[in-house]
C-alpha cells in the first residue's frame, strides 16, 4: 500500500497498463506538454513519448471522434476532458457512436476507449461549469459509467476500464485530485466495474453516496453519531451497470434509505436507485426513501447561493432525521 | 403517583381524604391509593395548600403522573396546568383539536416540504381517511407475528404505523375489542381492579412463558392426623393441616434447594433463604403472603403467622413487603374438598405445590384393606429450573416428612 493523492492513482492506473499494453495511448487538451491540466498525466510524456500521449487542439468532438475511431480499429484510447462539462460537445461521439457501434454492427465491432475527466461542480464556476453528467450518460444504453470517491477505487476501477472492451465514462472531480488514500500498489490490482462497497457499517439508515457526494455523506454520518445515529454508507462507485443487490442488502438491515446525489433530482440516479429499492426492498422499508440532490436549477455563481445549492451534510442530516422519523 | 409498591405501574385514586384549598402538613395523607398489592396512603413532603386535584377518584394515573397539585395560596400555576393538559387523556385534546380546524389548512401547507415532501409532524393517531396507514415494514412485521394493525396506534406522518411502533406494541394496551352493539342487557361490566391486572398479567406471563409440567403424589396423611391432633392438645395457636404442609415443605426444600430457585434469563438464582408464600383467596382475588425464614420456624410461630397474613389479606391489610421474597408457594384447596389441581407457578418461583383434600378412603395395606386417610398433592414445575427426576425427588422427601412428621423435628 501507498499513500497517493487521487490524481495520482489515476496516473498509476494509466502507467501500469500503458507499460503492459502498447496499444494503450492517451489524448486530449494539455494531456502531454502540459502534464495535465491537473497535472494526471505528470511525467508520462517523457516515459511514453509523443506518439502515446497526444496534445489535441480545443475541439472536444473531433477528438473523442478520432478515439472512437482508433477503438474501432483496435487500438485502446484514453481520452481526457478538461471536464465533462465541455464533454457535451462530444456528446454525439459519446451517445451516438461509442455507444451504438457495437450494436449497430452486431458485435463486430469493439469499442475499447475510456473517457475521463472531472465531472461536477467544483466551486463557483457558475451554471455552465458545474453539471454532474453521471446519470446522464449512464442513460444510454452501451456506455458504462464510473464515478468514484477514493483513491483506490479509482485506481482499481480505472485499470478495469482500460481492459473493458465497451466504452466506459470514468469520472472525477477537481475538488478531489489532492485527496490522498491508501492505494495498493500491485500492477494486477483492480476493482471489478459494477460492484458497490458498504464502507461504514451502521444499522438506522442506508445512505447511498458516491463520488463528490459520498464525502459529504460521511460527514453527516459523523455528526449523526454523535446523536446516536448509526449510519451505514454505501459507495455504489460504479453508476452503470449499477450494484443494486448491495444497496438493498443494507436496506434488508436498516429499513430506511437516503440517496446524495451530485446530479438534479429529475431521472438522476437517485431516482433510479429509489424506484429499484421500492421494487427489490418494498417490505423491508419502514419509511419512504429520501434523497439528497442538487436543486432542478442550475448552478448560482454567488458563493452564499452556491453554498445552499450544493448538498451539504445538513441537508443529509435532515432527509436521515426525517427517514429515521426523528423530526 | 408516587411508587407504592415494587412492582405498579399505575394506581388509582381511592379516595381523596383532601380538597382543593385545604391546608396541609408534611406527613399528612391526602390520599388513598389502590396499586397492584394494597390500598396505600399517600403522605405529602411538602407543606402547603391542595391548589388543584387533577384526578378525580376511580381515576388510574401511571407512576409518575400528577394527581394534585400543592403550592402557596394564590399562586400562579397555569403553567403546570397545561403541562397536564397537553400530556392529559384524549378527551382533552380531540376538543381542542376542534377549535384548530380552521387553522388546519396553514399548517398542512408548513408541513409540506419541497425537498422531502410530506412531512406531517406527529400523526393524531387517527388514520386521517379512514384507512390504515402502515410502513411495508411495518404490515409485514405485524402480519408475521399476528399483530392486527387497527390495534396499533402509529407514531409516524398521518398516525402512520412504523417498525417502532409495532416493536413497542404490548397486547395488553389494545383498545378492548367489545363493541357497544354486542353487549345485551344482561352483562355486566366490571372494572378491572388493579389487583385483578396483576393477577391477569403475572400469571398469564408465568403460564405463557415458563413451561410448567405437574407430578402429583399421594401422601399418607395418617400419622399427620394422629401427631395434629396431639400438637393442638397443647399448642396455644391451632395448628392447621395446612401449616404442617407449609413446614414440611420448607424442611424438604432446605434439602433440595434446586427447588427453591429462581429463573434469571442468564442465570438461576439458588436462594439462601426458604421463605414459602401461601396463597389465600380474597373477594376481589388472590394473594400470596410471605412466611420468611420457613424453614427455621417452629409449627407454632408458622401457624400463628399465617393466621395473621390471613386475616390481613382479606381485610386487604397487607403491606407489600409482606408479599414479596417468595421462594416457593403453596395453595391449598382441601377445604373445598378439591382432590386434586394445578397451579400456576407464582413468579419467580421455580414451583408451586398444590395440595388437595384429605380423603378417607379403604387403603390396602400388607394385603388388607383398612381404613386410610390420603392426601394428593400436584407439583407445577418450571422445565427452565427444574427437571422432572428433581421434582419426583422433592416430593418423595416431602411424602416421607408428612408420613413420619417426627421427622420434621429433627
Amino acid at each position: 500500500m501507498a499513500e497517493l493523492q487521487f490524481r495520482e492513482a489515476i496516473r498509476a492506473a494509466i502507467d501500469e497498463e500503458m507499460s503492459q499494453d502498447e496499444d494503450i495511448f492517451v489524448m486530449g487538451e494539455e494531456v502531454a506538454e502540459y502534464d495535465g491540466a491537473y497535472k494526471v498525466t505528470e511525467g508520462l510524456l517523457d516515459k511514453y513519448g509523443s506518439k502515446r500521449m497526444i496534445d489535441t487542439p480545443i475541439s472536444e468532438l473531433g477528438f473523442a471522434g478520432i478515439g472512437v475511431g482508433a477503438a474501432m480499429n483496435g487500438l485502446r484510447p484514453i481520452v481526457e476532458f478538461m471536464t465533462f462539462n465541455f464533454a457535451v460537445l462530444a456528446a454525439d461521439q459519446i451517445i451516438n457512436h461509442a455507444s451504438k457501434a457495437r450494436y449497430m454492427t452486431g458485435g463486430q465491432v469493439e469499442i475499447p476507449i475510456v473517457f475521463r475527466g472531472p465531472n461536477a461542480s467544483a466551486g463557483q464556476l457558475s451554471a455552465t461549469h458545474s453539471v454532474s453528467y453521471d446519470s446522464m450518460y449512464a442513460h444510454f444504453p452501451g456506455l458504462k459509467v464510473i464515478y468514484t470517491s477514493e483513491p483506490a477505487d479509482a485506481k482499481g476501477l480505472l485499470k478495469s476500464a482500460i481492459r473493458d472492451d465497451n466504452p466506459v465514462l470514468f469520472m472525477e472531480s477537481e475538488q478531489m485530485y489532492g485527496l490522498k488514500g491508501e492505494v495498493p500498489e500491485e500492477d494486477d490490482f483492480t476493482i471489478p466495474i459494477g460492484k458497490a462497497k458498504v464502507k461504514r457499517e451502521g444499522s438506522d439508515v442506508t445512505v447511498v453516496a458516491h463520488g463528490k457526494m459520498y464525502h459529504v455523506a460521511t460527514q453527516a454520518a459523523e455528526k449523526l453519531a454523535k446523536e446516536d445515529v448509526d449510519v451505514e454508507i454505501v459507495d455504489p462507485r460504479t453508476v452503470k451497470p449499477l450494484d443494486i443487490e448491495t444497496i438493498v442488502k443494507s436496506i434488508r438491515k436498516t429499513n430506511r434509505c437516503v440517496i446524495v446525489d451530485e446530479a438534479h433530482p429529475f431521472g438522476g440516479l437517485a431516482a433510479e436507485v429509489g424506484y429499484l429499492i421500492q421494487r427489490e426492498a418494498f417490505d423491508y422499508l419502514d419509511a419512504p426513501v429520501q434523497r439528497v440532490t442538487l436543486p432542478d436549477t442550475n448552478a448560482p455563481f454567488a458563493k452564499n447561493l452556491f453554498d445552499e445549492w450544493l448538498p451539504s451534510p445538513e441537508q443529509v442530516i435532515d432527509a436521515v432525521n426525517t427517514v429515521t422519523y426523528r423530526k | 403517583m408516587p411508587k407504592l409498591s415494587d412492582t405498579m405501574e399505575e394506581g388509582v385514586i381511592a379516595a381523596w381524604n383532601v380538597e382543593e384549598g385545604d391546608t396541609v402538613e408534611s406527613g399528612d395523607v391526602i390520599a388513598e391509593v389502590e396499586t397492584d398489592k394494597a390500598t396505600m396512603e399517600v403522605e405529602v413532603f411538602d407543606a402547603g395548600t391542595i391548589l388543584k386535584i387533577l384526578v378525580e377518584e376511580g381515576k388510574a394515573v401511571p407512576l409518575g403522573g400528577l394527581i394534585a397539585v400543592i403550592g402557596e395560596e394564590g399562586e400562579d400555576i397555569s403553567d403546570i396546568l397545561e403541562e397536564a393538559k397537553s400530556g392529559g387523556d384524549s378527551e382533552e385534546t380531540s376538543d381542542k383539536e376542534k377549535g384548530e380546524t380552521d387553522k388546519k389548512t396553514d399548517e398542512e401547507e408548513e408541513s409540506f416540504d419541497p425537498v422531502f415532501g410530506d412531512l406531517d409532524e406527529k400523526g393524531n393517531g387517527q388514520p386521517d381517511d379512514g384507512r390504515i396507514k402502515a410502513s411495508p415494514l411495518a404490515r409485514k412485521m405485524a402480519e408475521e407475528q399476528g399483530i392486527k394493525l387497527a390495534n396499533v396506534e402509529g407514531s409516524g406522518p398521518h398516525g402512520r404505523i412504523i417498525k417502532r411502533d409495532i416493536e413497542s406494541y404490548e397486547p395488553s394496551k389494545a383498545p378492548a375489542a367489545a363493541p357497544a352493539a354486542t353487549v345485551s342487557r344482561e352483562d355486566k361490566e366490571h372494572r378491572v381492579s388493579q389487583m385483578r391486572k396483576t393477577i391477569a398479567r403475572r400469571l398469564s406471563e408465568s403460564k405463557f412463558s415458563s413451561p410448567h409440567y405437574y407430578e402429583t403424589i399421594d401422601i399418607d396423611m395418617s400419622a399427620v392426623w394422629d401427631a395434629r391432633k396431639q400438637i393442638n392438645e397443647i399448642s396455644d395457636t391451632k395448628i392447621s393441616f395446612n401449616d404442617i404442609v407449609v413446614k414440611a415443605v420448607a424442611s424438604a426444600l432446605r434439602q433440595h434447594p434446586d427447588i427453591n430457585s429462581s429463573w434469571q434469563g442468564d442465570k438461576i438464582i439458588e436462594h439462601g433463604d426458604v421463605n414459602v408464600a401461601v396463597a389465600v383467596g380474597i373477594d376481589e382475588g388472590l394473594v400470596t403472603p410471605v412466611i420468611n425464614n420457613t424453614d427455621q420456624k417452629g409449627l407454632q410461630q408458622i401457624a400463628a403467622e399465617s393466621k395473621e397474613l390471613i386475616e390481613k389479606a382479606q381485610n386487604r391489610d397487607l403491606q407489600p413487603e409482606e408479599m414479596e421474597g417468595s421462594t416457593f408457594t403453596v395453595s391449598n384447596l382441601g377445604m373445598f374438598g378439591i382432590e386434586e389441581f394445578t397451579a400456576i407457578i407464582n413468579p419467580p418461583n421455580a414451583c408451586i405445590l398444590a395440595v388437595g383434600a384429605i380423603r378417607e378412603e379403604p387403603v390396602v395395606e400388607d394385603g388388607e384393606v383398612v381404613p386410610g386417610k390420603r392426601m394428593k398433592v400436584t407439583m407445577s414445575s418450571d422445565h427452565r429450573i427444574v427437571d422432572g427426576v428433581s421434582a419426583a425427588k422433592f416430593l418423595n422427601t416431602l411424602k416421607r416428612m408428612l408420613e413420619n412428621p417426627l421427622g420434621m423435628v429433627l
